[in-house]
């Protein structure tokens, strides 16, 4: 089992850890996993991520390479952005899903998830052409996400230039060597993504911390991960989401550009028709659906439930599930436990954060 | 809290037929955000799970210490779940009208050697 280079500092203190995606992370910290949510809906919350990978791409053809191998169009993307993209394959089944960052059109960083790193490696490594450079750098690379509506102020402090947009990235320094800023996150809040070489990831996640005591800041695990991310209906790959999985049912079609030159996966999306839909669901009754409860319209199964949970900001229990297109769902109910609760579809996100400005 | 007897899988009954989770399970398990309880009238079987506790994260089988019927729940569970991470020897599950003990419960001494 591998460990990320903060792993003795977040034991010290107080994670509670499990295995994930083949590293030990923290599900959760001693103040408990609503704790940490409420923090970052309301203030800061520092997370190590890293256990995500990183790959590098470069060479002449590099803007070509990232139009063929993921859904989303790189051609008109200016220079300092992020893009959220599938990456298929030849059937439109989904082998990941993944951030495309732009350095420039010579130069793509590429972060994706822990469980995928190696199939993800293999899989980009034989289908790049001739003269493409890749290099995997998860081994190399640590990341801390700071995220909440104090997340710029905090990191601000440390930071006196920070990426202005969404989805924008910077190169900035510490103790002077190069890191990465990105304005990004899995929790439907404002905040930011830190990368830098392992060893100085310690110094950063430190001095962050010392700064943070005035923001109603929290450390924060893999379980607050997982319900904010649940609020914010950002789909979590293995279980919104596999191989098998058409890309067209998941509601990601924003990401998904078929008009676009070749890209892999293309034809099959172009041909298949999507059979599931991703949509969000509210429970009536009392209880909380987790993933792969059967869901029910009337007597029939018509899908099942992808990920669920109480929502914390909310006090309502929500799902996501993978139901048949063509089902009615005017009266939709869930198997737990041998018992039909009733569930209706609802909008997504579940939670969206208020701008302000 | 002298009277309790504890089962080796973290429930404890008290003398008048009260049945909880401990306090080290309420912590194992996390911020708890729903609780399925058995209906009033219910039999329930010593080492059986008669109930359910939702924490943020998973769901956990309550085993029962105790044969019984169940003679009252706890109501309150129900709007505030919470009170079992608060003080679990308070917030009782059911209360069971006893006909027999599970084997092996052991008192507050022998249930806090099993925890270390």
């Amino acid at each position: 089992m591998k460990q990320t280079v903060l792993y003795d500092r977040l034991n010290g203190l107080g994670g509670k850890f499990v295995e994930f995606g083949g590293y030990l992370m923290p599900v959760q910290f001693s103040g408990g996993i609503l704790q940490e949510h409420r923090a970052v809906r309301s203030g800061v919350g520092i997370f190590d991520v890293s256990h995500m990978g990183e790959f590098l791409l470069e060479g002449e053809r590099a803007e070509k390479e990232v139009n063929r191998l993921f859904t989303n169009d790189f051609s008109e993307m200016p220079d300092g952005k992020v893009r959220y993209a599938l990456m298929c394959n030849d059937a439109g089944g989904v082998i990941d899903d993944l951030l495309v960052y732009k350095v420039n059109a010579q130069k793509y960083y590429i972060v994706v998830n822990a469980s995928n790193i190696d199939k993800d490696r293999d899989w980009i490594l034989s289908h790049l052409a001739y003269g493409s450079v890749f290099s995997d750098l998860s081994e190399k690379v640590s990341m801390i996400a700071v995220q909440g509506p104090c997340a710029e102020s905090l990191t601000g402090e440390l930071f006196p230039v920070l990426p202005k947009g969404f989805y924008t990235f910077i190169f900035s320094e510490f103790q002077g060597k190069k890191i990465v800023i990105s304005r990004t996150g899995y929790t439907g809040e404002d905040g930011f993504e830190i990368y830098s070489e392992n060893d100085l990831i310690v110094p950063i996640f430190d001095e962050i911390l010392k700064r943070s005591e005035s923001y109603g800041v929290s450390l924060c695990g893999l379980g607050a991960r997982d319900t904010l991310r649940l609020e914010s209906a950002m789909p979590l790959y293995g279980h919104e989401m596999n191989e098998t999985t058409l890309a067209t049912e998941l509601g990601l079609d924003a990401y998904i550009k078929k008009h676009k030159s070749e890209f892999i996966g293309k034809t099959a999306l172009l041909e298949k028709k999507p059979r599931y839909r991703r949509v969000g669901i509210k429970l009536i009754d009392k209880g909380i659906a987790r993933e792969h409860s059967a869901v029910f319209s009337g007597e029939t199964v018509i899908g099942e439930i992808t990920s669920g949970t109480m929502s914390p900001t909310l006090g309502i229990a929500i799902a996501m599930a993978r139901i048949e297109k063509s089902a009615a769902t005017d009266e939709l109910t869930v198997d737990v436990r041998g018992k039909r609760l009733r569930v209706e579809v609802t909008a997504m996100p579940f939670y969206k954060r208020v701008k302000r400005g | 809290m002298s009277n309790l007897k504890f089962s080796a899988t973290h429930e404890w009954v008290d003398g008048s037929g009260k049945v909880g989770v401990t306090d080290f399970a309420a912590h194992e398990m996390g911020d708890i955000v729903f609780v399925e309880l058995p209906n009033v009238g219910d039999k329930i079987t010593a080492g059986k799970p008669f109930a359910n506790i939702e924490s943020v994260k998973a769901v956990s089988e309550v085993f029962s210490p105790v044969s019984g019927k169940v003679i009252a729940v706890n109501d309150a569970l129900s709007d505030a779940p919470e009170l079992i991470n608060q003080d679990a020897f308070s917030a009782y599950l059911v209360e069971v009208e006893i006909t027999a003990y599970e084997d092996g419960l052991m008192d507050k001494a022998a249930y806090d050697e099993l925890k270390h």
